[in-house]
């Protein structure tokens, strides 16, 4: 018997009741359902990147020409400011975070929802509010001090924009922890009997680090926010230094936040990539215990580093080298990562399918990404490049290159799932296609920009970047193009596409035990684990344990002899499901 | 039921107390993992704090003289007596915790009582201490400082006030809270713990050292 007859020998359903489905009215409803919720942060975050991506073509339009002619220099600051504010804010964090942790943690770990239902659902309906409080800034002046909003510069500027910049950014901040709090209790307390930490898969690694981050960084963000706020609006000077203020306390806290989020927005992809890797290639994950703590080392590493955004504002030597130093560690996780998935494809039997494309496409573009991370992280060469278009080709090619190709990869490999319903393949593959043609051509040119001193955040430039600016904005079409048969084939596939059987891709995650799309409750009983996640090809070992399946069904480890997961003859893990959860699970 | 007064029944999702329907329903009994999310969520509000803390404590570290020459001085006793209040308080709210283990409801209605008055005189210590002060919000950059972190500790202090009320109103209905059920009381008496702390490093970095 293979590893997934197995699983799904273990989880069948008591008796054979057809599963009731929600309703499509509960998607517009203040649902407490984490499926429902997470469809509608997907949704949701995506119509923002949409908008946020029409934002980014105007601003590429305005950067064919060397002139500033399509749209006025403060209409033009105000493009990049919100187009950042929205993508980071509105699409990857709370489409990563929000859309697929709620959808997945709960079906991953085998719990019927998560800890805190209602709390869940208000972290989500307070974010289309804060969204088009955003770009209602449109409409009195938006913000244009960038995304980083800097004090003296966003205070003087004195546009309302700036005021209503700040509360949005409040107001999804507080989703966020509200968000980080549900998770943290639920990956704790809610494991099915027989899930140990080192049972769980990796999804929930990368979502415990990740809501651990966004716990300690977010609410230091709302601390300086608030202290900007009051700058702008009551006329204090916490960071004016006419009043004696010091802006650069500012940058400290903002940084402290925001170069965590940059953890925030690419661990739920890095937890995302690992699961479908093992999948589509049809081999156990490699290193399993080094990709889960690689998570967490990632994001302790990620609170120390921040100052590296501020090695041109006067940081002195001694304490750039400490942050220039803490900065290149973390490519040691990171790489511990990315050489765990090429060794779990290398020599897979690999399934060319869009969402292991997508998956592929993520390490490839992340792996790019990484490299000029570590370059900006030495502080000669950030102080050479610094506010150039180097930077900016850097953090789209790990924030659109590692964290959008990993939300597409996600979207391919749990469509099924999500909806009940089979993506065309064929699509998704164009959509594929097209994106990463159009994305290296937007990017790419843009690290030789930087190296040649293009500022960033100017309307204008030199005529002598005009050939590489034009490939760019014509990459940046391309990109935009891309998103059509996506969208095409989503909506088409959700309404009429191929029923999806309940496991399309053979997984032995527990997600894939229950029905697809799962019913209102997940699972009927606390579901049984079989075999460890990821203990693909590995059912004709000799080693192979037999699992008893009549009831009671006793959840017993059957994990290959190669596997990290394999249970060892231990008392604590073979004994009675009620014995076995010892003190992280109190039932 | 725990502590809540929405109905289970009307929250057509909702699994997480312990009806009996549930547990019939899947013969499993759902647990109640809230302090461990209140626990959470102190760690998030701790981090507000940290972040204003670092932030007052950088200002002071680079400037020329601290306070800035011509701050008049702060008094020390009014809020040396707020601060004796507010830390009793913490003592105080704990016997209603024991109370209500007892199933006590007139004793935890009597500390809970107790502890809110405590809470409203040292918040009107600080508006009366506020009113009496020789600089404001924007005089300079310690003054812009001490009204943000004390005003800020001053809405926690008013959210726990709230918090108590709602125990005491809720105490009012016969049998909501129990030896078993009184996670309104633990919550409350942990967040004004949390409170008490914020506030001993806010007296010391502010007025003391």
């Amino acid at each position: 018997m293979t590893q997934v007859e197995l699983q799904e020998k273990a989880n069948l359903p008591a008796h054979g009741e057809q599963p009731k489905v929600t309703h499509w009215r509960e998607y517009f409803s203040f649902s407490t359902d984490h499926k429902v919720i997470g469809i509608q942060y997907l949704v949701t975050t995506f119509i923002f990147y949409l908008i946020g991506g029409v934002l980014a073509t105007a601003v590429r339009t305005e950067l064919a020409t060397p002139e500033s002619d399509f749209v006025a220099p403060d209409v033009y600051n105000s493009l990049f400011t919100v187009h950042a504010t929205v993508m980071i804010f509105l699409w990857i964090v709370p489409a990563g975070t929000g859309g697929f942790g709620n959808y997945l943690v709960p079906l991953l770990i085998g719990a019927r929802d998560m800890a805190f239902p209602r709390l869940n659902a208000i972290a989500f309906w307070i974010i289309p509010p804060a969204g088009l409080l955003l770009l209602s800034s449109f409409l009195v002046g938006a913000p244009g001090a960038g995304w980083t909003s800097y004090p003296p510069l966003s205070v003087v500027s004195g546009k309302p924009g700036e005021a209503i910049w700040i509360l949005s950014v409040l107001i999804l901040g507080t989703s966020s922890i509200l968000a980080a709090i549900n998770f943290l209790v639920t990956i704790w307390k809610m494991r099915t009997p027989g899930m140990g930490w080192n049972q769980m898969p990796l999804f929930c690694w990368a979502m415990l680090a990740t809501s651990a981050l966004a716990l300690i960084a977010t609410p230091v963000l709302a601390g300086a926010l608030i202290l900007l706020s009051f700058d702008l609006l009551v006329g204090t000077s916490f960071f004016n230094p006419t009043g004696g203020g010091d802006p650069i306390v500012y940058q400290h806290l903002f940084w402290f936040y925001s170069h965590p989020a940059v953890y925030i927005m690419i661990l739920p992809f890095f937890g995302m990539i690992s699961e479908i890797l093992p999948v589509h290639a049809r081999k156990p994950i490699f290193g399993y215990k080094a990709i889960a703590y690689s998570s967490l080392a990632i994001s302790f590493l990620g609170l120390i580093v921040w100052a590296h955004h501020m090695f041109t504002s006067g940081t002195p030597a001694w304490l750039r080298m400490f942050f220039m130093i803490t900065t290149m560690v973390i490519a040691v996780p990171t790489g511990i990562k990315v050489f765990s998935w090429l060794a779990t494809i290398w020599g897979g039997k690999l399934r060319l399918n869009s969402a292991m494309l997508f998956a592929m496409g993520f390490i490839s573009m992340f792996v790019i990404g990484g490299i000029s991370g570590v370059m900006v992280a030495a502080v000669p060469f950030d102080i050479h490049v610094h506010d150039t278009y180097f930077v900016v080709a850097h953090l789209h090619y790990v924030l659109f290159g590692g964290s959008v190709f990993g939300i597409y990869a996600g979207f391919y490999h749990w469509f099924p799932k999500m909806t009940g319903r089979m993506l065309n393949e064929t699509w998704g593959k164009v959509h594929f296609v097209l994106m990463l043609v159009g994305f290296n051509m937007a990017f790419l040119p843009m690290h030789k920009l930087g190296l040649e001193g293009m500022n960033r955040r100017i309307a204008s430039y030199d005529p002598k970047f005009t050939t590489l600016n034009v490939i760019c904005t014509v990459g940046a079409y391309i990109l935009a193009v891309s998103t059509i048969p996506f969208i095409v084939n989503a909506c088409w596939s959700w309404i009429a596409g191929p029923k999806a059987p309940d496991n399309p891709w053979q997984g032995l995650t527990l997600e894939w035990m229950t029905t697809s799309p799962p019913p209102p409750e997940n699972f009927e009983k606390d579901p049984v684990l079989a075999t460890g996640p990821y203990d693909y090809g590995m059912g004709d070992r000799r080693t192979q344990v037999e699992v008893p399946l009549d009831e009671p069904r006793n959840p017993v480890l059957a994990a290959g002899p190669d596997s990290v997961l394999r249970a060892d003859p231990d008392p604590a893990v073979a004994a009675h499901p009620d014995d076995r959860q010892g003190e992280s699970h109190n039932r | 039921m725990q502590g809540s007064t929405i109905d289970p029944a009307k929250t057509a999702l909702n699994y997480h107390h312990n009806s009996e329907a549930t547990v019939e329903a899947h013969g499993v009994e759902h647990h109640d993992f809230r302090i461990q999310g209140l626990i959470v969520f102190l760690i998030a509000e701790g981090m507000i704090f940290v972040g204003l803390f670092t932030a007052y404590l950088a200002f002071r570290a680079v400037a020329p003289s601290w306070p800035p020459e011509g701050t008049p001085k702060l008094e020390l006793l009014l809020p040396g007596i707020n601060t004796l209040i507010l830390i009793s308080s913490s003592f105080v709210i704990h016997n209603a915790d024991t109370a209500i283990k007892k199933n006590d409801v007139a004793g935890l209605r009597t500390w809970f009582a107790a502890t809110a008055l405590m809470g409203a005189i040292f918040l009107g210590g600080q508006i009366y201490e506020y009113t009496h002060l020789e600089f404001g919000l924007s005089t300079n950059l310690f003054a812009s400082t001490f009204y943000v972190l004390t005003g800020f500790h001053g809405l926690h202090v008013l959210l726990g006030l709230g918090a108590m009320i709602a125990v005491l109103w809720r105490s009012l209905k016969p049998g909501h809270y129990s030896s078993e059920h009184h996670f309104g009381v633990e919550a409350a008496e942990i967040y004004w713990h949390f409170v008490d702390i914020v506030w001993i490093i806010l007296f010391t970095i502010l007025y003391l050292i």
